[in-house]
């Protein structure tokens, strides 16, 4: 890509494990171990792995809730892993995120009004007046009544809910939002609702998203391009139509084997992984898929495989992926 | 909207229905606001001034005649009023130490509980330290310091009672701090201070409150346990603890003197605890599925 809005590499977020007596190190949990994504002006790029591979980790981190241990991220040109509070503040501006649970993302003692007048309040944005007004804006943008201000999140349902949570996204007009499975707390019907606001959205307003899923068949709706993560790294990356019909790696043949049918006219055989996935504490040497991999070779549990570019938008991190 | 019947009843309005529920609870708020309302109106329902002496009618027992209905002490000042304009002392010392303990400790909590790390070690050996020492010791210890006023007595009864408000604030900040509202508010770019006492500190209202109440009663006993000591309030101001001391003198004789004090300190402190345990009930968040 030229000129993506957001560039990571090499991304790493290494908890420490301590010991409950004396709190002394004693394990590093590597949630996430060397991440490389980009994303451009616009695009929506799917993240997906299964649970505790670390999508949300990366997540926050790009954002800067979680601080990095390692690696880059490049947001509209500017490197921002290392920056403190102040240099960060115009970028709280430019990116935001949507949360999973619609229950614990909204305070439960402000009214919807002040949860949405915050981001302004923050930035010393607007008089009150100004604020009510973009509050009553923000609110029929995301199809609520305006009456909804005064409301408490808990007299709203999870759908509702995460209206709001998108409606504070917005109100600081960001050019990326980070959704983290925001439609899997949410009743099947609902999900369609909540996905088709979040792309009407992105095509009024020229977003660019992150969406994180565990679910590839959510993500055949939205992507542009998808992501794959398996234990703290990506493996695959393609556009979103070479994904489902040319995956090259073995854990995205896996994935796609296990979804039903996820783009109508090609059938695969099924292929169950064996094992579990290890924990991210004591990750595999080599490629962390090897204990798992039907076709590891020796060199497998000894070198790691590095992400390579085996068509353009098309990068896959298996030693035996052929280009 | 269907939000409307989601909820047919306030979260004010359900916290009520639940206090009302628990029978002891209802009968200590009860008792504390006639406690509240007979020392805030004490001068109406007081027959004479508290200070007065009559030594021509001293040790009058109670209910003998109209003009002292409940009796005279050893210098013929009128019980009633004395008990009534204690009454008044031993509350406001119990509300102002309150509200010192409940802003001190909650400070220190949410300070190292959302803050972390070595803020919250130092905080929390602090706590650990001042627990060390009985309460009663160290107010003794700043009371050899600072001459006893109604002020000094609730502030130093309120500056040595905040360590379990501190913990309690403490707990509840680090179960609260790892909330996505949380996050989102860092992600908006929110400062620290927003986030502690906006975001935050309004969650923790429930156990804070119950805290409060409870440190009325815990204060109230307090005074007059130093009182008692004689570095509480200093007489002619009557205070239930003074009342106490006072009689201490006269206790086979005139019983009734320590009697009336005495009940008038446990009826406080119970009315508080019972209404504190009611209030733990209808706040708390494991209960609070709807009835
Ligand atoms: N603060 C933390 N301290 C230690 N370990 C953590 C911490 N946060 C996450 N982890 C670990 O890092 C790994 C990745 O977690 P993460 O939440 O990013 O996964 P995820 O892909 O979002 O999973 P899910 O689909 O369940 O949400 C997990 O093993 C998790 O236990
Ligand atoms: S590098 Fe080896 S173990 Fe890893 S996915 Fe490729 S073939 Fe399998
Ligand atoms: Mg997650």
């Amino acid at each position: 890509m030229a000129d993506p809005l957001l560039k990571v590499s090499g991304l790493e977020v290494h908890f420490p494990i301590r010991s409950p007596f004396l709190r002394q190190r004693v394990g590093t949990v590597r949630a996430v171990d060397g991440v490389d994504l980009e994303v451009g002006r616009g695009e929506t790029l799917a993240l997906v792995g299964e649970s505790g591979c670390g999508k949300t980790t990366t997540g926050k981190a790009i954002l800067r809730l979680i601080d990095p241990t390692g690696g880059s991220i490049r947001f509209g040109g500017e490197e921002i892993a290392q920056h403190g509070p102040s240099r960060l503040a115009p970028f709280r501006r430019r990116m935001q995120i949507v949360f999973q649970d619609p229950y614990a993302s909204l305070n439960p003692r402000m009214t919807v009004g002040g949860i949405l007048a915050a981001p302004y309040e923050i930035h010393r944005i607007g008089t009150t007046a100004d604020r009510h007004a973009r509050v009553a804006e923000l609110l029929r943008t995301v199809g609520l009544p305006p009456e909804a201000a005064r409301r408490y999140p808990h007299e709203f349902s999870g759908g509702q809910r995460q209206r709001i949570g998108i409606a504070r996204a917005l109100a600081l007009e960001p050019e990326l939002i980070i959704g983290d499975e925001p439609v899997s707390a949410l009743d099947v019907s609902i999900q369609a609702q909540v996905i088709n606001l979040m792309k009407r959205l992105q095509a009024e307003r020229g977003l660019a998203y992150i969406m994180i899923s565990h679910n590839l068949a959510v993500v055949s709706h939205v992507a542009d391009r998808v992501a794959v993560m398996y234990l703290g790294r990506v493996v695959e990356t393609a556009p979103r139509e070479t994904l489902f019909f040319d995956a090259r790696h073995p854990y995205t043949q896996a994935l796609l084997s296990a979804v039903p049918e996820p783009v109508p006219g090609r059938r695969r055989a099924r292929q169950v992984l064996q094992g579990d996935v290890p924990s991210p504490a004591k990750p595999p040497k080599g490629c962390h898929f090897h204990p798992r991999c039907p076709i590891a070779q020796p060199r497998c549990a000894e070198e790691v495989p590095l992400p390579r570019v085996v068509a353009p938008g098309h990068a896959v991190a298996c030693h035996l992926a052929a280009p | 909207m269907s939000a409307t019947a989601a909820a047919p009843q306030s979260q004010i309005g359900r916290v009520w229905t639940r206090f009302r529920r628990h029978r002891l609870a209802l009968a200590g708020g009860f008792v504390v606001a006639l406690l509240l309302a007979s020392a805030l109106f004490a001068p109406a329902f007081a027959p004479q001034d508290p200070t007065l002496l009559d030594t021509a009618l001293r040790f009058r027992p109670p209910f003998a005649d109209w003009a002292h209905p409940l009796g005279t002490d050893e210098l013929g000042r009128d019980t009633l009023s004395r008990l009534l304009y204690g009454g008044r002392v031993s509350l406001t010392v119990g509300l102002v130490a309150m509200v010192t303990t409940v802003m001190t400790g909650a400070l220190i909590g949410i300070t190292a509980g959302f803050l972390g790390g070595v803020v919250d070690n130092l905080l929390m050996r602090f706590v650990d330290t001042m627990l060390c020492f009985p309460q009663v010791f160290l107010l003794l210890v700043v009371a050899a310091f600072v001459p006893p006023t109604l002020l000094s007595i609730s502030l130093v009864i309120g500056l040595t009672s905040w360590m379990e408000v501190s913990r309690i604030v403490r707990a509840e900040i680090l179960h609260l701090k790892e909330q996505d509202f949380v996050a989102a508010a860092r992600a908006l770019g929110a400062s620290r201070a927003r986030i502690m006492f906006r975001e935050l500190l309004p969650n923790a209202a429930a156990p804070i409150l119950v805290a409060a109440t409870l440190k009325v009663a815990s204060a109230v006993l307090m005074e007059s346990y130093i009182s008692y000591l004689g570095y509480g309030v200093q007489p002619p101001l009557a205070s239930w603890g003074n009342m106490l001391t006072n009689a201490q003198g006269y206790f086979d004789t005139v019983p009734w003197l320590a009697i009336l004090p005495g009940a008038a300190i446990t009826l406080t402190v119970m009315g508080f605890n019972f209404m504190g345990d009611g209030l733990r009930d209808a706040l708390d968040p494991r209960l609070r599925m709807d009835p």
